[in-house]
């Protein structure tokens, strides 16, 4: 009949708008700034530099390879590197960067700064309420400001986390073995000793560049 | 005390116009009920212009505006302060005079046609003769306005909108008429107040109603259409689609004009829906005979608001029409049921009191309608679209 | 005659006048929209409720836009080249005299005939629907059926222009 497809219309928006008063999901907004959407947990925006411990100088984990620098697409990254050498965390003494800076008004996301470093150091950041009015420096972060501390990474992306975490006590584990091994045969008998310091010197080199 | 309370603004103003001088009266006492309309009618708009947006957000499953103060309440005045304080631009090849003054004769057009409600119980501000006529001839001047706006505007979008308007409200100017003459027929008489006084009589405790008669309600769905048509309102709001033509005949109007023309827009629904009201819904009359005591303002003023959410409602829930099925609408579908509708109100009125005139006048419209809808669906094809997709 | 009916009177020859001497044609036809309007008011002003407001009713809300939909559609709206009086202008205003003066003698003559008549009776709306219906039932019908005629001859006349393009 003429007029029911009215009706059955003028019905559901009817239900709509009473219902938007009592359940939630006739109701989708959220009213920012006060709530916020919870983010998913693979999303990210820009990088930042991940550290172990507490002093965020003693235990970043960037060497200033610059591999990052190289891959970037927009070339957002610029590294220099230091003088001197400090300890990474298998023991070994590594160069860091003395200038690591990332204009994130250039950086797209892409990501491909994280996949390609070989030592975890740069992840993907959350954050993006990061807007300024300071047009020239605002959007150029310096290390100190890039570097976040490793129980952060667990905050958010705990998944993630957890698996570079193994990854990485995995190696250390690897290299102590290695290191006891080599140790051990530094120790064992003089006949032994050439034969098994030739197999065992290449060996925890190749390690060393491996991982 | 009812009564008085009902009164109150009778003689409230009868008061005032007493402290002064007898040559001033007659004068003041019209100023006074001139100001009070003035008073109200905008206090209302801004009311409605929240209530529109939050009532249309809870339809479209969102908040409306809930910043400005407590529910959005002051929201109309952030929208005053915005208005006034834009820039007024005119277009250089625009003719200025008739720019100016389309916007004014809209207004004052509308602004007139308040003059003739019944708000309450001798509250009316004129008692024409002719009142109902001089509601129409009002309302037909607003579609002067329209076009003068479109046209001074020499941009093509608005001279289109502004013709799509007129054609728009001259085809449904006629369905509005005739479904208030079979009112007129059976009242007997063109004044307002003489109709809501003979829908003022009750049966059982229940009201006579123009809309609880066969007649009375096939106007009523009739008047409505015709007068959602008649105000640019949606679903007929091509005219001023945005997604159609910019803003229509008001694309060329900034700052103040705009507020202008969308306080005539509004103020138009307000009167029209008034004029509902005092037809069919009884104007200040109460529904059932036990609540009387409650002003009969009160009533009047919850019917037109009752009218204004139903209006709201059907805005939120239909899609535009568009410029020819509108006028199909019109001329091939509401005309011949308004007259049809005349005709049953003469068989109501000379089959005479009982309950077969109630079987006989349902029957006709009913069946005209179901078979009429028939024709009109017929070879349309409705129900879930299917898609063809390129393999 | 009192300042009202002065005033209405100012109004409606001025929108007459100016309907005839302003170049551009959209301004003519909203200056006799005043003169409309002018004639409604003065209808008012006679007490005569039903004349007044089915003369808005009628003329400023039907004629009015029929006359700018009509300059619109057609190429009215360019201003004309020659100015707007032309060249036979003595000889219509001779004949708008005569006219004058024939309308003029009638008025006069018939009011005269009733010196002494006071106000009009108000003819109330009840009165001139049955007028209508009894005495003048014939005009009626012929009038509407000339309107039947004159809006198929319309139809025809559209649908003709119609079948032509195609």
């Amino acid at each position: 009949m003429l007029g029911e497809g009215i009706l059955k219309g003028l019905k559901e928006t009817a239900r709509n708008a009473l219902g938007s008063f009592v359940s939630a999901d006739r109701l989708t907004t959220v009213e920012y700034p006060e709530q916020r959407v919870t983010l998913p947990e693979a999303s990210r925006n820009f990088p930042f530099l991940v550290y172990d411990g507490t002093d965020w100088q003693a235990g970043l984990r960037c060497v200033a390879c610059q591999i990052c620098e190289k891959e970037c697409p927009p070339k957002c990254i610029y590294i220099e590197k230091s003088k001197d050498k400090k300890p990474d965390h298998v023991g070994k003494m590594q160069i860091y960067p003395a200038r690591f800076d990332i204009d994130i008004s250039v950086c797209m996301s892409c990501q491909i700064c994280v996949e390609v470093c070989p030592f975890e150091a740069i992840k993907m950041d959350k954050e993006f309420e990061l807007a300024t009015d300071d047009r020239f420096g605002g959007l150029l972060l310096d290390r100190h400001q890039l570097a976040k501390p490793n129980e952060y990474y667990h905050k958010i992306h705990p998944t993630e986390a957890s698996q570079v975490d193994a990854r990485l006590a995995d190696e250390k584990a690897k290299a102590e073995a290695k290191a006891k091994a080599a140790a051990a045969a530094a120790a064992a008998p003089k006949p032994a000793a050439p034969a098994s310091a030739a197999t065992s010197a290449p060996a925890p080199k190749k390690e060393g560049e491996a991982s | 005390m009812a009564n008085t309370l009902d009164q109150i603004f009778v003689l409230l103003s009868r008061w005032i116009v007493s402290l002064l001088p007898v040559a001033l009266q007659p004068l003041v006492g019209i100023l006074l009920s001139v100001v009070a309309i003035i008073a109200v009618f905008p206090g209302l708009f801004a009311l409605t212009t929240v209530l529109e947006r939050k009532g249309l957000g809870r339809m479209q499953n969102r908040i409306g505006p809930n910043r400005t103060g407590p529910f959005g309440i002051l929201q109309p005045v952030a929208d005053g302060i915005k208005s006034l304080t834009k820039e007024d631009i005119i277009p250089t090849s625009a003719d200025a005079v008739v720019h100016f003054i389309a916007p004014l004769v809209l207004v004052v057009a509308v602004f007139m046609g308040f003059a003739v409600l019944p708000m309450g119980r001798n509250m009316q501000l004129v008692d024409m003769d002719a009142g109902l006529l001089f509601f129409f001839a009002i309302g037909a001047s607003t579609e002067l306005s329209i076009f003068m706006a479109g046209w001074s505007s020499r941009n093509k979008y608005s001279l289109l909108g502004a013709m799509r308007a007129v054609a728009q409200m001259i085809s449904y100017e006629v369905p509005l008429l005739m479904s208030t003459v079979a009112i007129v027929m059976i009242t007997g008489s063109l004044s307002l107040v003489k109709i809501v006084e003979a829908q003022n009589q009750y049966t059982w405790g229940l009201p006579h109603w123009y809309i609880f008669t066969p007649w009375g309600f096939a106007g009523f769905v009739m008047f409505c259409i015709a007068a959602t048509a008649e105000t640019n309102r949606s679903p007929f709001d091509l005219p001023e689609g945005e997604s159609e033509l910019v803003a229509g005949y008001f694309t060329e109007y900034s700052g103040f004009k705009f507020a202008l023309f969308f306080l005539g827009e509004y103020l138009g629904m307000f009167s029209i829906s008034g004029l509902g009201t005092t037809l069919f819904l009884g104007g200040w009359s109460a529904p059932l005979q036990v609540l009387n005591f409650v002003p009969s303002w009160i009533w009047f003023f919850s019917k037109v608001m009752l009218s204004i959410t139903v209006l709201i409602w059907i805005r939120g829930t239909l899609p535009r029409l568009r410029q020819d099925q509108l006028m199909n609408f019109a001329w091939k579908f509401v005309i011949p049921m308004t007259l049809l509708n005349l005709i049953v109100a003469a068989v109501w009125h000379f089959l005479g009191d009982g309950w077969l005139r109630w079987i006989v006048c349902s029957a006709i419209l009913l069946g005209v309608y179901v078979i009429g809808g028939r024709v009109q669906m017929r070879g349309k094809k409705f129900g879930p679209r299917s898609y063809r997709y390129a393999e | 005659m009192n300042v009202v009916f002065w005033i209405l009177a100012v109004i409606t020859v001025l929108g007459g006048l100016t309907a005839v001497t302003l170049k551009n044609t959209v301004h003519c036809a909203l200056a006799v929209t005043t003169a409309f309007a002018g004639l409604a008011l003065l209808f008012l002003q006679l007490d005569a409720q039903f004349a007044g407001f089915a003369q808005i009713l009628v003329y400023i809300g039907a004629v009015a836009i029929l006359v700018v939909f009509a300059i619109l559609l057609t190429r009215g709206s360019e201003t004309p080249a020659e100015g707007v009086f032309s060249r036979t202008w003595f000889a219509g205003l001779l004949i708008a005299a005569a006219v004058f003066a024939v309308l003029g003698w009638a008025v006069l003559h018939s009011v005269a005939a009733l010196p002494n008549e006071s106000a009009a009776p108000a003819v109330t709306v009840l009165q001139i629907g049955t007028a209508l219906m009894g005495r003048y039932v014939l005009p009626l019908e012929i009038v509407a059926l000339l309107l039947t005629a004159a809006m198929l001859g319309a139809v025809i006349v559209a649908m003709h222009e119609k079948g032509e393009q195609k």
